[in-house]
């Protein structure tokens, strides 16, 4: 069992869990993965390491509450814990140890990338973060971002720092020259956005991916993904992968397999809430509050 | 979770022996028929296909056995279970002592009694086949293991005294599960390192409910575990920690982490929404509990689906994908239905139950919709040309015979390959061009101490092979360990049948 020590919820839909994984926290290294079980019945979910603390013993995930799964997981509070915790798994990011790297996050995948410009400021590299969010409350991780270098912060409503995409403030920061490597992980059409940026200027951009998974070893093969022609799985050749070889289109579609499963999930689940909570006053509440755990892109 | 299985009733009162039948008379007695559930009526439920031989049944079947002085039975099975003991102490009504007769020789008796290929094991080279029907050794071994189960508290539990060496043991499948039941009877200290989070391997994420009920697995690990075997999951050797590492911690160790990778066609098309490998179908179906409506854990639910290959996998891909509904499931495989490597009972349970059999028949694409969902599969059509190298008529292309076969699902069941995760991490382990781990004669890999057996060093096999391999080094791990080194008498495991990239059949 994992306990979990902290829940803190870093965005309308985005929560930091810290829990206990001694091993995984000893040995977990930047662009590697878990995969958390919660117990009897529950699904098996690949979430990325965000963060650890191999002296207390603790990893943190951060998470986006999208479905039945990742919504139980976020609600966990102090004194719960996690039944399974399998990793770390997937590769470690290749990481330069010199030049100027560009770090791009886009809603909970900026969680993904903050263990990458740690790693890559300890190393001596010059780190430029761009983070993007639906508006001010969506911005996540500027602060920690901010220990490893600039950090650009980006809202498509223009609430706070540069107004629109990510892409926008990227396009700007590699006018400006001298950017040796792009890092970017987001959702699916921002990650193919940066690529197709800095696929004429030549600027190596690696991709982190999070295809449907099982396992996590290679075994299921349910996380293939096409780069550079051939067949990968994310779970041990990636996740990361090279920007400019993967085919962003096949992976969108995939991870639509099993959209109509989500909703019914999310409908049952809040059906259950409903009756959990009956007897209680302000249930019905409580009920209306739950599509807000979900997010609507 | 589980539906509830048949139970069998089991008298309380001692059954009393029948007076000894003449070999004539025993001769006279036809085989038992397995009693099975109504093919209609199971195409539609994971309950037990096979319902297990009431007491009268199995006693009646017992005396069949002509108790040969040399018994091939024994030779034919690769456990080397003493098949006429238990046999004659079940028909002598002493279920105790048929029950502790199985368990000494056979760590997972109520797997093997369900899963095994008798027919070209123990009752393949009975005696009684020679002339007619082989003694139904299968249903006696599940009988008498089932009975077993049913009546734990009455077998004794052996709690040797500890000898203070320990082994790590990588994997918890029927290899790994074996070799534990054998060094934990002697007195070692084991952890076994799984990396799902449930014991059971292939005996849990791959053989569907209705051919082993998972709460029989359970019930079988629940026993090693009571004797004293050590299970951490969520172990993935390789990555939470590393072959050396580990080698450091233990005095030995036993690599059975299986064939772990799925094999694909190769064709186009194959990355389109609803094109499964069979380990990924059945684990979201067997492991996840997809089966059950209380899985978080989605599984689509083809209604015209296409499973792909003739193995074991194969068949309880296409019965599972029926029993979730769909009305048309069909296999489609390159050879004909003698070449099918699967066992003839999942076959003919498989065309009981309506499955429909496309031979003689290869992949060319997948064939998807604007969405990219699959809606069918193009083949061509093969047809028989020489032997190849495994004995097997070899299929060639008709030109020309190109057609389609429409689908909703297609699962991908023509084999496995070995996982690399866990020998990148250990350069000093010798492993041959396929990837799998090479071993001596004794099972020991090239790291001193380090064995390893079932599909990691066979390529993908059966269930009962790999029991073998985990009984075979157990015995030499004890061996090594006592300082008995090379073993006398050698307990040398049969050099591996090599069966790289080929329908996997793993059962």
């Amino acid at each position: 069992m994992h306990p979990i020590l902290r829940n803190e919820r870093l965005s309308p839909n985005v929560t930091r869990l810290v829990l206990e994984a001694p091993r995984i926290a000893q040995i977990r290294q930047p662009g590697q993965f878990v995969i958390v079980h919660l117990g009897r019945g529950a699904e098996r979910i690949p979430l990325t390491i965000a963060d650890g603390d191999a002296e207390a013993g603790t990893i943190s995930l951060v998470i986006q509450a999208i479905g039945k799964s990742t919504t139980d997981l976020v609600e966990l509070q102090p004194g719960d814990a996690i039944a399974d915790v399998a990793g770390p798994l997937g590769r470690p990011t290749d990481l330069p140890d010199h030049g100027h790297a560009v770090c791009v996050g886009g809603g909970v995948g900026t969680a993904v990338i903050l263990p990458i410009a740690q790693e890559l400021h300890r190393r001596g590299v010059e780190v430029t973060s761009i983070v993007g969010g639906r508006s001010r409350e969506w911005v996540i991780m500027e602060t920690e971002l901010g220990a490893c270098g600039t950090v650009i912060p980006c809202t498509d409503d223009g609430s706070y720092g540069r107004p629109g995409f990510v892409t926008q403030a990227l396009a700007d920061v590699l006018a400006a020259g001298g950017v040796d490597e792009v890092f970017a992980v987001g959702p699916v059409p921002m990650m193919r956005a940066v690529a197709e940026m800095t696929r004429p200027l030549g600027v190596k951009t690696t991709v982190s991916l999070n295809p449907v998974m099982v396992d996590g070893t290679g075994m299921c093969g349910g996380c293939r993904v096409t780069v550079h022609g051939e067949t990968r799985y994310a779970c041990v050749d990636g996740p990361e992968f090279d920007g400019h070889e993967v085919d962003f289109r096949e992976l969108s579609d995939r991870l639509t397999t099993y959209r109509p499963f989500e909703q019914a999930a999310m409908e049952r689940r809040a059906c259950e809430i409903g009756l959990r909570t009956k007897p209680k006053p302000g249930a019905a509440d409580a009920a209306a509050d739950e599509p807000a755990h979900g997010v609507p892109a | 979770m589980t539906e509830p299985r048949p139970v069998e009733t089991v008298p309380d009162e001692a059954p009393t022996a029948p007076p000894p039948l003449t070999k004539k008379e025993r001769m006279g007695i036809d085989r038992t028929a397995m009693p099975e559930q109504d093919a209609t009526e199971r195409a539609t439920n994971f309950r037990e296909v096979n319902l297990g031989l009431t007491e009268q049944l199995a006693i009646l079947e017992a005396q069949r056995c002509l108790e040969c002085p040399k018994p091939y039975c024994v030779d034919g099975c690769p456990v080397a279970v003493n098949i006429p003991r238990f046999i004659r102490l079940l028909r002598d009504g002493d279920l105790h002592a048929a029950a502790e007769s199985l368990m000494d020789d056979n760590a997972l008796p109520c797997v093997t009694g369900r899963v095994c290929p008798q027919e070209s094991q123990c009752e393949g080279v009975c005696l009684r086949a020679k002339t007619g029907k082989s003694v139904a050794i299968g249903s006696l071994e599940r009988y008498v293991a089932d009975w077993a189960q049913a009546h734990l508290d009455e077998l004794p539990v052996a709690h040797p005294t500890p000898n203070g060496k320990r082994v790590a043991i990588v994997g918890s499948g029927p290899a790994g599960l074996t070799a534990a039941g054998e060094l934990v009877k002697k007195g070692y200290d084991v952890t076994i390192f799984e990396a799902f989070h449930a014991p059971g391997g292939v005996l849990i994420y791959g053989i569907p409910e209705f051919r082993l009920p998972k709460d029989i697995v359970q019930a079988e690990v629940d026993r090693l575990v009571e004797q004293g075997v050590k299970i951490e999951a969520n172990a993935i050797i390789g990555k939470t920690y590393t072959l050396p590492e580990l080698r450091e911690r233990f005095d030995a160790m036993f690599i059975a982490v299986g064939a772990g990778l799925p094999v694909f066609m190769n064709v186009p098309g194959e990355n389109f929404k609803g094109v499964y490998s069979a380990n990924e179908y059945l684990t979201r179906v067997n492991l996840m509990g997809a089966w059950n409506a209380d899985s978080d854990t989605p599984v689509l639910h083809g209604q015209r689906v296409v499973v792909v290959g003739g193995g074991n996998v194969a068949m309880d891909a296409v019965r599972t994908s029926k029993r979730l509904g769909a009305a048309e499931a069909t296999i489609v495989y390159r050879r004909s239905h003698d070449e099918l490597p699967a066992r003839a009972e999942e076959v003919h349970h498989a065309e009981q139950e309506g499955i429909r059999f496309e031979f003689l028949a290869a992949p060319l694409e997948v064939i998807g919709d604007d969405e990219r969902w699959v809606t069918g599969i193009r083949v061509q059509r093969m047809e028989l040309g020489e032997p190849d190298a495994s004995g097997r008529r070899k299929p060639v292309p008709i030109p020309g015979s190109e057609f389609e076969i429409q689908a909703d699902m297609v699962v991908v069941a023509i084999g496995t390959r070995s996982n690399p995760l866990l020998t990148a991490t250990a350069p000093e382990l010798e492993i041959n061009p396929w990837g799998y781990i090479v071993t001596d004669a004794y099972g020991m890999t090239s790291m001193p101490g380090v064995f390893a057996g079932g599909d990691i060093v066979r390529g993908a096999a059966t269930v009962i092979l790999a029991m073998g391999d985990g009984k075979r080094s157990a015995a030499s791990i004890d061996a090594w360990l006592q300082g008995d080194w090379p073993p006398t008498p050698p307990e040398a495991p049969a050099p591996p049948e090599r069966k790289h990239a080929q329908v996997a059949t793993p059962a």
